[in-house]
């Protein structure tokens, strides 16, 4: 944590004349959230390590328009797609790494239609991708033999069958990993999709995060893996509920990596 | 005299036939009321999808003791058509197994079969029909199904366990006939009956006039059941057996996560953030245009892909019961969304029938009158549902448009949601902070 990090912009990159790797979209989460913030950071620290050459949009990023899209307000998305393409376009992107899959679902899937197109990538299958290149090295450090679950985000799972990238990882740490009774394909939302993150549930008798919660803590987990600042966050309020904060922690995949490396 | 039978058969197949023409007709323009939309792309993708889902039950087993035992009845059902190939064959022309001479063995090896079949299927239906009526799953035991729904999966039940038995009956009377020193009449030897040979017995001691005659009332009651029973599809969940195949070959095969870009708001869109658009220009006017809507609110909004779904639905649940909002007690039931849509679209249906090929508005939509917004608000997009479906149908769907429907035509978003929108058009995100402040992590602690 001691040295600072290093996070060019596009613009400033452009005012140099170069054109990074990737376009790192940090998502409104991302930036804005203390819990997610933690999150960017991590997942920065280990892009300077390993010298990626990348920038973000800074203060030229704005809502992908994913939960307007989801609440059923095609307007409002649209509206932010184009602006969004608009930029992106300028700077001509051509691939984003995000730790957000909402941000990923959309970029990579909703975007093209409207002119953005991109090679979008979710950050555990860009941090995967630097270890099979080499240049990143993991040791388990000090998670090794720890009880690791991984919660699947439904817009990195079920919605783009990204299921192995975010295993993969963790499996480098040198931990135990064990599966929910609800994994992969079939696993159970956090509850915060749909938009669901900015408004009250309807009535029912439980809700949706503290059931999630429940399957994670069945595994009797050191820690649950998350891979979205979303499910994190409904997550971490599970363990709440359940009273279990000083027990079990829950980290983003970028997170665990990081630590791992004493980053 | 002796043509009687065969001009009797003759009337009941094209009445039969021609009930089940005319109700599939009435599905076709029923589903042709949705709005287009292009699921022709791509044929090599769509037909392995039907290859693997419809006729494999890939997804099925998923669920491996439902799973299994439906793919007895499935398989059941399937190969039992041949000898109802045969049996139509003989009913027309006065033959009797009319197969047996040219197959020979294979012969035997089929009547065989179908008979280790129609005791697998007996065997499966009893327990669905503990499972549903003893064990009382809990997803079968839900809410949504009250009234017709419950009892239409029961007749689906007692129907095949009837037909299987007559099945295995009439094999039962035509091999004690055949089995008669000397022979007796046309019941020549032919086939091979692992089942229904322990069924035989039970004519001993009867007259081969009355064993004959059982014959007769074991087979006309057969195809009969099997007409009566085809013609009950239209009206039954059990219509699956034949729309599972093109339900599956006109899924969606984008990612789950992609939903649809509405081409009316890009163009709207596009002409908003056009600089060199006239903001006060009036719009274009088309005098056939149906006035734009966005969204859906009744089943005509709905593409036809999504009325096809309505009717393929087979009401197993088990997208509500792996729905999150569902586990967590909430209104939210996909398999009532595809319920409501096929209920409404019958209802929708009749109207049209009754006002000679019109539909006369009738104060009800979907929208209300059948799916409460409590229901979609709850959704969370996940895609459970869809996964789930042993069919690829996909509720979420229905559930985006009518949303759509609810924020872009009626405003009716719940409060909090609202908020989050307007956060969106001012700040460009869905909380109140400045866009301005988006690095500020990068210097934080």
């Amino acid at each position: 944590m001691s040295e600072s990090l290093v996070v060019p912009t596009m613009a400033e990159m452009l005012a140099q004349g170069t054109q990074p790797e990737v376009l790192f979209w940090v998502g409104c989460a991302g930036s804005f959230d203390d819990r997610a913030k933690k999150i960017t950071k991590a997942f920065v620290r280990i892009l300077n390590r390993t010298n990626v050459s990348f920038a973000v949009l800074g203060t030229e990023e704005s809502c992908t328009g994913d939960p307007a899209k989801r609440a059923g307000n095609e307007f409002l998305f649209q509206m932010q797609a184009m602006m969004n393409i608009e930029v992106l376009n300028a700077y001509e992107a051509k691939k984003i790494v995000t730790a957000c899959p909402h941000c990923f679902n959309t970029l990579k899937n909703e975007y093209p239609e409207l002119g953005g197109n991109y090679e979008v990538i979710h950050h555990t299958e860009f941090l995967k991708s630097l270890i099979d290149e080499g240049r990143l090295t993991v040791e388990g450090g000090q998670f090794k033999g720890k009880k690791i679950t991984f919660h699947d985000p439904c817009y990195l799972g079920r919605a783009n069958k990204v299921y192995e990238a975010p295993r993969d990882l963790i499996q480098k740490l040198d931990v135990e990993l064990v599966e929910m009774k609800r994994s992969k394909a079939n696993g159970l939302c956090c509850g915060a999709g749909g938009a669901q993150m900015f408004k009250d549930a309807e009535p029912g008798n439980k809700e949706v995060n503290v059931l999630r919660t429940e399957d994670a803590l069945e595994t009797k987990p050191d820690i649950i893996a998350a891979g979205c600042p979303f499910c994190n966050t409904m997550l971490t309020d599970g363990i709440k509920h359940a009273h279990k904060e000083g027990e079990v922690k829950v980290m983003d995949v970028a997170e665990l990596i990081a630590n791992a490396q004493d980053l | 005299m002796s043509y009687l039978d065969n001009i009797l058969f003759a009337i009941l197949l094209v009445v039969g036939f021609g009930f089940f023409t005319a109700s599939v007709k009435k599905i076709i323009r029923n589903i042709n009321l949705g709005v287009d939309v292009d699921r022709k792309d791509n044929p090599k993708a769509r037909w392995k999808n039907m290859a693997l889902i419809a006729l494999g039950q890939s997804k099925m087993v998923r669920r491996p003791v439902a799973g299994i035992l439906h793919i007895f009845v499935y398989v059941g059902f399937v190969i039992i058509n041949i000898e109802l190939l045969e049996i139509i064959i003989d009913g027309l022309f006065g033959t009797h197994r009319i197969f047996a001479p040219y197959l020979g063995v294979v012969y035997d090896v089929l009547i065989a079969s179908f008979e280790i079949l129609a005791i697998l299927v007996i065997i499966a239906v009893v327990t669905f029909w503990i499972r549903r009526n003893v064990i009382r799953l809990k997803r079968f035991v839900s809410k949504d199904l009250t009234g017709f729904p419950k009892s239409d999966a029961n007749y689906i039940l007692y129907f095949e366990t009837v037909l299987m038995i007559l099945f295995l009956l009439m094999n039962a009377s035509d091999l004690h006939l055949q089995n008669v020193p000397g022979g007796y009449s046309h019941f020549h030897k032919a086939g091979s009956y692992p089942i229904s040979q322990f069924l035989a017995p039970i004519f001993n001691g009867t007259s081969n006039e009355l064993v004959g005659l059982l014959f007769e009332v074991f087979w006309w009651l057969h195809i009969v059941g099997i007409l009566v029973f085809m013609n009950y599809l239209y009206f039954s969940k059990h219509l699956h057996i034949l729309l599972a195949f093109p339900n599956t070959y006109f899924a969606n095969l984008k990612p789950e996560g992609q939903f649809d870009n509405l081409a009316s708001v890009t163009k709207e869109v596009k002409l908003m953030m056009d600089p060199n658009a006239d903001p006060f220009a009036a719009a274009p006017v088309d005098e056939n245009a149906a006035p734009a809507k966005f969204g859906a609110s009744d089943v005509q909004d709905l593409n036809w892909v999504q009325l096809l779904n309505a009717y393929t639905c087979t009401e197993c649940g088990r997208c509500t019961s792996s729905c999150p909002a569902n586990q967590t007690g909430k209104k939210l039931s996909p398999r009532k969304i595809m319920m409501d849509t096929r209920d409404r679209l019958t209802e929708v249906g009749k109207n049209i029938d009754a006002n000679k090929g019109v539909f006369v508005p009738d104060n009800k939509s979907l929208l209300n009158d059948y799916i409460t917004p409590e229901e979609l608000w709850a959704c969370t997009s996940c895609n459970a549902c869809v996964e789930e479906c042993p069919v690829n149908i996909s509720p979420l769907s229905i559930i985006m448009d009518m949303r759509r429907y609810l924020v872009m035509e009626q405003s009716a978003a719940p409060m909090s949601l609202n908020a989050m929108m307007t956060n969106i058009e001012n700040n460009g995100a869905p909380w109140q902070y400045s866009q301005q402040d988006r690095l500020n992590w990068k210097n934080e602690n």
